[in-house]
């Protein structure tokens, strides 16, 4: 599904990304861990392409196709998704037209016609559904006075609206109060097939227990210095990251 | 400020032939108010931008493009479609030209039938609130305009539909156009006017000059669309006056125009009052527009309120002067005020000043201002969803705006301006 080779990124001139190899096949979950600020939001951003970071050497084929190439929107239109860490509040532009805008682009930008008014609500009442959203706030601005969990949980409806084939949730987790942390698991299992693939960020092994990794790595300082299954998360929950930073340490 | 022969306005007028308008049949004003007027323009000329009430209008370096003495013909007009069901008013190259449709309570008329049919109010309120003397472009509308719009609801009258004043120059003049307005809303009426300015690339220069009078009791809105295209040129006076317990809300949208500046002022002689200025300015290319408004709270208890939001695009400059003044007597007063715009380009520019001047102590005013460009994280949200670069910006653009555009309580009037708006983006 999607290779990552050597990638690079600087953001002002100061380098983040220092080199990740990663291959992540469809049908398979991938958990990256790492402590903050190791470039786990570069990563994510990276791909999803955001402007402000600058990819100096390394390549990223998705499907076939040069990612790095592709403004953010085609990425998304070609099936990447990015569940923010620090989703963004759009004021005065309602949820569901916001939605609705990004369907019917995608689908555009595939040949097809628009959807129906009809078949678009029913998917609207079907995925929020899922998430357990509150009718109420899919009516709202995008994220405008949503509380932190309502803000991820939101996130995750998108990401059932969309219906991508990649996925990255950047710490999703976290402000999460525990029965929400489920029932957004619980979302992310449902919507898991051999089609589709999820890239998923936390801090804590507690997700991993909903959403069950096939692989787990951790990224230190821009680079992925460890992997291993759904064990390591454990031991890096039991452990912490001292080995790892005293092992890794340079200059 | 310095009267030198160079910004006289005779470079754009003849004063003989201005002269020789005094007597005019179709002015309404008498020959002293004319003479005062004309004097006035010869002794104060045209501001250049060094003064600084125009500051970042230099009206002068237009007017010396020698706008022509005042066309007659009208047959070019191309009359914009009506889509709002209301009694039309057409005023043409800035005279009255005929209206469509009437209510109970309601008269309109041009000003000169109406100092015969409606002597005292005419003489009451013409060129009192509209000084002649108050500013040069008033001044230049006392002297020459001709069949101004007379529009008067009579006591207790509540117009069902709104009254939809077109103003509509024809796009083959080059001329200087003096539409001249008096509204009076007699105590305890309710009506909607809506001010279309429309113009097809017309080359004008226009001195507009309006008196809305707000009777106790009275419920007025006042919507204004001005979409004139890229050679349109004004000065544009509105001065409105109201009387206890009235409400007025105006609310502005302007699409177009090379130099657009409107005076919008409202003064409260009574208590209890409500006023609302808003507006919503969108700048395209070498557009400059500046909106200067003024509410004078005179009395206790009145609560205003200015909304204004810009978007420039281009080489567009946009200005919002707000002036509120509190005086002695206006205890409990509450005014707030607000300009946000965003920049769409590196060569556009907003200049905003809020001036506050209060004198009693017992009040609430605020005034706010923001200038930004669109929010880049909230545009790469958007297409991190696969909401392209144009329909992301017109989806931020378009909730930026929403809230003046929304405003509008009839239905086909919205849809026109949020149609408007729409266009003006692409
Ligand atoms: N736009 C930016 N401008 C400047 N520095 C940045 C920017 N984005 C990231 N950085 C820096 O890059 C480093 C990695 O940040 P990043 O957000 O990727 O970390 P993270 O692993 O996601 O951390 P956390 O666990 O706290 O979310 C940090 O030092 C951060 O300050
Ligand atoms: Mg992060």
């Amino acid at each position: 599904m999607i290779t990552i080779k050597n990638l690079r990124a600087s953001v002002e001139g100061k380098e983040i990304l220092k080199g990740i190899d990663l291959e992540i096949k469809a049908g398979e979950v991938h958990a990256i861990m790492g402590p903050n600020g190791s470039g786990k939001s570069t990563l994510s951003n990276v791909l999803a392409g955001r402007a402000d970071y600058e990819v100096t050497e390394g390549e990223v084929t998705f499907n076939g196709k040069n990612l790095l190439e592709l403004a953010p929107e085609d990425r998304a239109r070609e099936g990447v998704f990015l569940a923010f860490q620090y989703p963004v509040e759009i004021p005065g532009v309602s949820n569901i037209n916001f939605l609705k805008t990004a369907i019917n682009e995608t689908r555009e930008y595939k040949g097809q016609a628009p959807m129906e008014a009809k078949d678009f609500l029913a998917l609207v009442k079907e995925k929020q559904h899922l998430v357990e959203l509150d009718g109420k706030l899919a009516n709202r601005s995008v994220n405008e006075g949503f509380s932190g969990g309502e803000k991820k949980r939101n996130e995750i409806f998108q990401m059932a609206m969309l219906n991508p084939s990649f996925s990255i949730l950047d710490e999703t987790d976290s402000g999460l109060d525990i029965d929400a942390l489920k029932i957004v698991a619980s979302g992310v299992n449902k919507l898991r097939t051999k089609d589709n693939a999820f890239l998923v960020i936390t801090h804590y092994q507690r997700l991993l227990d909903y959403i069950i990794p096939d692989f787990v790595h951790v990224l230190y300082n821009g680079k992925i210095v460890k992997s291993g299954g759904k064990e390591l998360a454990l031991e890096l929950e039991e452990k912490g990251y001292d080995e790892i930073k005293k092992q890794f340490e340079t200059v | 400020m310095s009267i030198s022969l160079e910004n006289k306005i005779s470079t754009a007028q003849n004063l003989t032939a201005a002269l020789s308008r005094v007597g005019d049949k179709n002015n309404v004003f008498g020959f002293d108010m004319i003479g005062e007027a004309l004097q006035f323009v010869e002794i104060e000329g045209l501001p250049t931008n060094k003064h600084e009430e125009f500051k970042y209008c230099n009206v002068d370096a237009v007017f010396r493009k020698e706008f022509k003495e005042i066309n007659n013909s009208f047959s070019e007009i191309n009359m914009p479609p009506v889509v709002v069901d209301a009694i039309n008013v057409y005023i043409i190259n800035g005279r009255f030209e005929s209206v469509s449709g009437k209510a109970e309570g309601l008269v309109i008329c041009d000003l000169v039938a109406a100092q015969k049919t409606h002597k005292e109010v005419v003489e009451k309120n013409l060129g009192a609130h509209a000084k002649p003397t108050s500013s040069v472009f008033v001044a230049l509308n006392t002297a020459y305009c001709q069949k101004g719009l007379f529009v008067y609801v009579e006591k207790n009258a509540k117009i069902d539909k709104p009254v939809y004043i077109h103003y509509l120059t024809d796009p083959i003049s080059v001329s200087v156009i003096n539409p001249r307005t008096l509204i009076v809303c007699g105590a305890g009426s309710n009506v909607q006017i809506i001010d279309d300015y429309y113009s097809k690339g017309a080359n004008f220069f226009s001195t507009h000059t309006s008196e809305i009078v707000v009777g106790e009791n009275a419920q007025v809105k006042h919507y204004k669309i001005q979409n004139e295209g890229d050679n349109a040129f004004g000065v544009i006076t509105t001065e409105v006056v109201q009387s206890s317990n009235s409400v007025y809300d105006a609310a502005t949208f302007i699409f177009s125009g090379s130099l657009v500046r409107n005076n919008h002022h409202v003064r409260l002689f009574g208590q209890n009052i409500e006023a609302h200025l808003n507006g919503l300015i969108i700048g395209r290319h070498n557009a400059l527009i500046d909106n200067h408004t003024y509410i004078d709270h005179a009395m206790p208890n009145c609560n205003t309120n200015e909304l204004y939001k810009g978007i420039a695009y281009e080489k567009s400059s946009l200005v919002f002067n707000g002036k509120i003044m509190v005086r002695r007597d206006a205890q409990k007063t509450n005014a707030y005020q607000s300009s946000k715009n965003i920049l769409m380009s590196d060569d556009a520019s907003i200049y905003t000043k809020p001036q506050l001047e209060i004198y009693a102590d017992d009040v609430k005013c605020s005034h706010g201002t923001s200038t930004g460009k669109v929010d880049e994280d909230a545009l790469f949200y958007l297409k991190a969803r696969g909401i392209g670069d144009e329909s992301a910006r017109k989806l931020l653009l378009q909730a930026f705006a929403q809230e003046l555009i929304d405003k509008i309580e009839i239905p086909s009037l919205h849809d026109k301006v949020l149609e408007l708006f729409e266009e003006s983006l692409k």
